[in-house]
This record gives structure tokens, sequence and C-alpha cells, in this order.
């Protein structure tokens, strides 16, 4: 059994249930738990000429509004509840990132909300738990 | 140099006087302000010698001369490197903990939008009309020579960029000619070229980027609106003011919603528009061999085409360096905000633009006039008019999405060259808000003037600033050459050896 449980959060109410379900589970099995945000962002996308130059630095911004607002407190707050917590940003595909942060950081199992859409959302929109159930390298826990 | 001022100081004295007079003579009083200037300019940067029958102008010599030697010089990194630049493109070589930073396909989409444009729709119209079938072999062999010689000017442009402390980047051949050619020991050389460079790049970026785009997306929509009888058809002004006050939103304003249904939508027009051309050359593919014989043909004993061979290789020279702008610098501007700690990986990824633009696009225009025959039966129509005529011979519905396509290209492609005058006209002013914003006014004016123009003076006025960019330019590149040869060789043995890999994906799950 590995000793780190990755969970997705993403600032909403179901986020917010993965994280603590996540946590009692970490608390249980005395592993550390990984609070990973995953900043919406996709390489092949089109901009104009001043995004672009604005780029590096709108990075750093999302970056830091993501730690201070969602991933920090949330993490803080774990803590003083005596969980053994990390957090983590990433741009990207929020199932693709969170996969791969899995087999990065050898996680034993990831945790995640999921937002309650019907079937017609779903095909529209997508779902980010749907995707990482099927791409996953390890097993997924679908939080209601 | 002080030429150049006078004349931007007296076009833009011109614009509001000739704004006041009465509505319906605003368009020819424009023209009349402005032709006689912009043929002033033509004569000096397409000085031409007679080569025979034809005039052979001495700066497509000049650009030619380049992309030959940078062809041979990097030894046909064209096609040794064109598999790789696919790799790049597709983020097989980037590093994931750089997601978020602008990529390699960004970059190249980016500047592409600011070349595929009316280059591609209207120029090539105008080079098959009068260069003949034979002008398309020529603007073919220019796009590929055309590869090698954009690959060093935007290695060169992120090499030298500025970076800013808040992260904000800057770069461009105005960077690298004062920044690299100090490094060589001209300091004094650099300086005066990216001045240079400068004050053309502000000029092509007011003909080529804007008032040419202007003037072809109204002929267009005049043209789908009635013609003659359109009720536009005596409003170029009223129409450029409409255009004028929305690229106004956008680049002043800062609308970004404007900008983004713009750079979502012109992909998408340009799959329609080479869809479409495939379907009409499918539907004629007994007469593409003909086309190809005409073309072929027409390249070395063209009949009825002024100056002969010659003619015609002028003619696919002179639009292939127009439509994919290798050499002039531009392009160098846009691909200057990738994040890489090698510079020429954006200059490989790069050399994928002449190669869609051109090779790609601009022959796929070719083919369909060609195979179409409307060239013959033009009967004195040119630029976007014939492209239009020629698609319409197949689809009857076709000017209309052709008028939507060459309008939002023309608008896409002015966002890009209102970003890279802004950024030679801060170089040379200063790098302020207020500088950027002067210019930018000052870009939405020539859009009314561009639209109120007869298409000659226009077409004459924009090639000729673009083409200034390049003298500039590629005295700078031949300097630099060896610095991007040296690069490209580390580069390369890197990749050979392994050094540099490709970052393993993870292919779990089934």
């Amino acid at each position: 059994m590995s000793d780190i449980l990755l969970v997705g959060v993403d600032g909403s109410e179901a986020g917010a249930r993965a994280a603590a379900f996540a946590a009692e589970r970490a608390k249980e099995s005395q592993s550390r738990l990984l609070v990973a945000y995953v900043i919406e962002w996709s390489p092949y996308t089109f901009n104009t000429p001043q995004e672009n130059e604005e780029r590096h630095k709108r990075r750093e911004e999302e970056i830091s509004r993501a730690e201070t607002q969602i991933v920090q407190p949330l993490v803080a707050s774990l803590k003083s509840d005596g969980v053994d917590v990390e957090g983590a940003v990433r741009h990207g595909h929020a199932a693709e990132v969170l996969s791969q942060l899995a087999s990065e950081r050898q996680a034993g199992q990831i945790f995640i909300g999921r937002r309650g859409l019907s079937r017609l959302q779903t095909m529209l929109f997508g779902s980010v738990a749907g995707s990482l159930v099927q791409i996953s390298p390890v097993p997924v826990t679908v939080v209601p | 140099m002080k030429r150049f001022t006078a004349v931007w100081l007296a076009a833009l004295l011109w614009a509001p006087a000739a704004w006041a007079q009465e509505a319906s003579g605003v368009d020819e009083a424009i023209n009349a302000a402005i032709a006689p200037i912009s043929n002033a300019i033509v004569n000096v940067v397409f000085f031409a010698v007679p080569v025979g029958e034809a005039d052979l102008p001495l700066i497509v010599v000049w650009l030619v001369v380049a992309a030959a030697f940078a062809t041979l010089y990097f030894n046909f990194i064209s096609f040794r490197a064109f598999g790789h630049a696919v790799d790049l493109i597709k983020g097989d070589y980037s590093n994931p903990k750089d997601a978020g930073e602008v990529s390699h396909f960004q970059a190249l989409a980016t500047a592409l939008s600011g070349t595929v444009g009316l280059g591609n729709i209207a120029g090539v119209a105008i080079a098959v009309s009068i260069g003949g079938p034979g002008a398309t072999f020529w603007m073919i062999l220019a796009g590929l020579m055309g590869m090698s010689l954009k690959f060093a000017e935007c290695t060169l442009g992120v090499k030298y960029r500025n970076e800013y402390p808040d992260g904000t980047v800057s770069g461009g051949p105005m960077y690298y000619l004062s920044k690299g050619l100090a490094e060589k020991n001209m300091p004094g050389l650099g300086k005066v070229l990216a001045i240079f460079f400068a004050i053309c790049c502000i000029a092509g970026s007011l003909g080529g980027g804007n008032m040419f785009q202007a003037n072809q997306s109204f002929q267009q929509f005049v043209n789908v609106t009635g013609g003659e009888a359109s009720f536009m058809a005596d409003k170029g002004w009223l129409f450029g003011l409409i255009i004028a006050i929305l690229v106004g939103v956008v680049i002043i304003g800062g609308i970004k919603s404007i900008a983004k249904v713009t750079e979502k939508v012109v992909p998408f027009m340009a799959i329609i528009y080479c869809t479409a051309a495939l379907v009409i050359i499918l539907a004629h593919i007994t007469e593409v061999p003909a086309a190809f014989g005409a073309i072929i043909g027409g390249a070395f004993s063209p009949e009825g085409v002024a100056g002969g061979a010659i003619g015609a290789l002028i003619q696919g020279f002179k639009r292939a360096a127009f439509s994919n702008e290798a050499g002039v610098g531009s392009a160098a501007i846009a691909h200057s905000a990738v994040r890489t700690k090698e510079p020429i990986t954006e200059g490989l990824v790069a050399l994928h633009e002449p190669f869609i633009d051109t090779v790609v696009i601009c022959t796929m225009t070719a083919l369909v006039i060609v195979i179409t025959g409307t060239y013959q039966a033009g009967g004195g129509m040119s630029g976007v008019e014939l492209t239009s005529m020629s698609f319409e011979s197949v689809f009857s519905w076709f000017p209309y999405i052709l008028a939507v396509a060459v309008i939002l290209f023309a608008f896409s492609t002015m966002l890009s060259w209102s970003y890279y005058g802004a950024k030679c006209w801060t170089y040379l002013f200063g790098e302020n808000r207020t500088m950027d914003l002067i210019f930018k006014l000052i870009f939405c004016v020539f859009v009314v003037i561009g639209s109120s123009m007869n298409l000659g003076p226009v077409v004459d006025f924009s090639d000729s600033a673009i083409f200034a960019m390049a003298v500039a330019n590629i005295v700078g590149l031949y300097i630099l050459f060896p610095v991007v040869k040296k690069d490209l060789d580390s580069y390369w043995s890197r990749l050979k050896s392994g050094e540099i890999k490709k970052y393993t994906v993870d292919h779990v799950g089934t």
C-alpha cells in the first residue's frame, strides 16, 4: 500500500467534500495527502500576440491566485486537523494532470468530487471524473 | 529615412483634411492625396533593372538570394528537420513543468494568423493574372526556400528578445539587430539597421498589414452585395470606419472577446477554404495534369506573359514573399513569446509557416484559378474578385463564404500587424502605454484610408513597405547566420546523441 493519497480540488463544494473524505482515509491509513488544483489550460489554443507576450506573467498570477485562495487555506485547515498534507498547482487538462501526478508521486489512490451533471451536460462539457476513471493509473474514488 | 518620416507626417495630416470634405468626394479625395506619396515610396523600394522585356526589382533578387543562401548554408534544414519540427509542434519535447506557458503550437498559430490571409487569396490571384500559371511554380519554390530564412529569423527573435521583470517579453528583428550585431562588434550598424527596420515595419503595418487588408475586404463586401449597384459601392470610407471601430475596440479597448472569436473562427475558415479548394480540384481531377503542365510549362516558357519566364518568376517570387513574409522579420516578433531554453526549437517550428502558408494554401488557390481557367477569362479582374469568380464557377454560393473569410482573415491579420507595428513604434519612441495608444489610433485611421483607395496604389504601397523591412533584416541575418549555425549544430548533435529526448508520456490504461 502506497502512503500517498491524491485528491483533486477545484474550489467547489464537491471538491471540498472530496478533500474531506480523502483526509479521513489519509488519517486512518497514516498516509500523506496531496491536494492538487489543476488550472484548465491547453497547448493547442489560438491566442493573439498580446496574450502570448503576457502569458508568463499571467501564468504566475494564476498559480499564485490558486495557491493563496484555494490550496493554501485548504492545506492549512487540514493540517490543523492533524492530516499530513501538501498542496500542488498545475496547468493542463484536469484528468490528465491528476493521472500524471499520481504516477509521478506514486500515489496509491485518487479522490475526486463530481459535479452531478446530466447526460446532456456531460456530452457537451465533458466530465473530469468520467475521463479520470478511464485514464487513471491507480484506483479512483469518486465522492458524491 | 527622413523622407519616410516626412511622407508619414504628410499622410497623417492629409487624412483628417480629406475627411472634412463632403461625403461623396471622400473616397476620391483620400485617393488623390495618398496616391502620389505611395508612388514615390514604391519607386524607391522597387528600383528595377530591365531584364529582357521584364523589369526585375532588385528587392526580389535580394530576398531570393538570401533564401537560397540560407537553404544551402543550413544544409537544407527545412527538409532535414521537417519531421522533428512536427514533433516539436505536437509538444513531444515540451517539459510538462512548463505547462501553462506559450506552447510551440500557440506561437506558430499566432504567427500564422498574421500571415495566412489575403496574400493567400488575393495575392495569388494577382500573381496568376499577371504572371500566368507559371508564377505558381516560382511561388512554391520561393516558399520552400523561404522556410530556411524563416527558421533563422525566428531563432534569433527568441535568442535576443527582451525579458522584463514583470514577466512579459518583447522580441523581433529590432532587438536581434541591435543586440546581436553589438556582440559582433558592430553596435553602430546594429542600431541603424534596427531603427531602419522599425520604421519600415511601422509603414508595413499600416500598408500591407492594414490598408491592403481593409481595401480587399471592402472590395469583396461590395462584390457580394451587388457590385456596382451595391449600397456600399461608393462608401469605402464608411466601411473603413466600421472596421476601424471594430479594430479599435479590440486593440485599444482591450475587448478580448472579439479577438477570441476571431482567433477561433479564422482557423475554421482556413479549413473550409482549403476543403472547398480540394473539392474543386478533385471535381476537375482529369484536368489536374494539364494544370500542372501549364504551371511547369508556364514557369519556363509562358505565352502572353509580359517578360516571359522572368515575368512569371518575378510575380511568383513577389507574391510568395508578400504572403509568407520570410526574410521580412515580422514573424520573428510573433514567435518571440515562447519560453524555451533552446531558441533553435522555435526556429524549427517556424519553418512550417512558409510551408503551410505558401506551399499548401497558396498552391490550392493557384490550382483552383488555373484549373477553372478563370485567369484567362478574368476580363481585367484581379485580386480577390478573381479568386471569388474561380470558386463561384463551381459553388455558386461560395462568394458569400469567401466574403466572410476575407473579412475575418483581414481582421485577424490587422490585429497581428497592429501588434508588430506597435512593438516597433514603442521600440523607437519609448516603451510606454501612451506611445502604444498613439500608434493604435494612427492604425485605425489608416483602416479608413485603405478602404477608400483604388487597388493599385494600395497593393504597390503595401508591397513596398513590407519589402523595405527585408532590407535591414537580411543584412543583419547575413551577419548573424553563423550564430544560428553554431546553435543549430549544438542542438542537432545533442538531438542525435539522445541528450535531448522526448518527454515520455504515460501510456496507462487501454
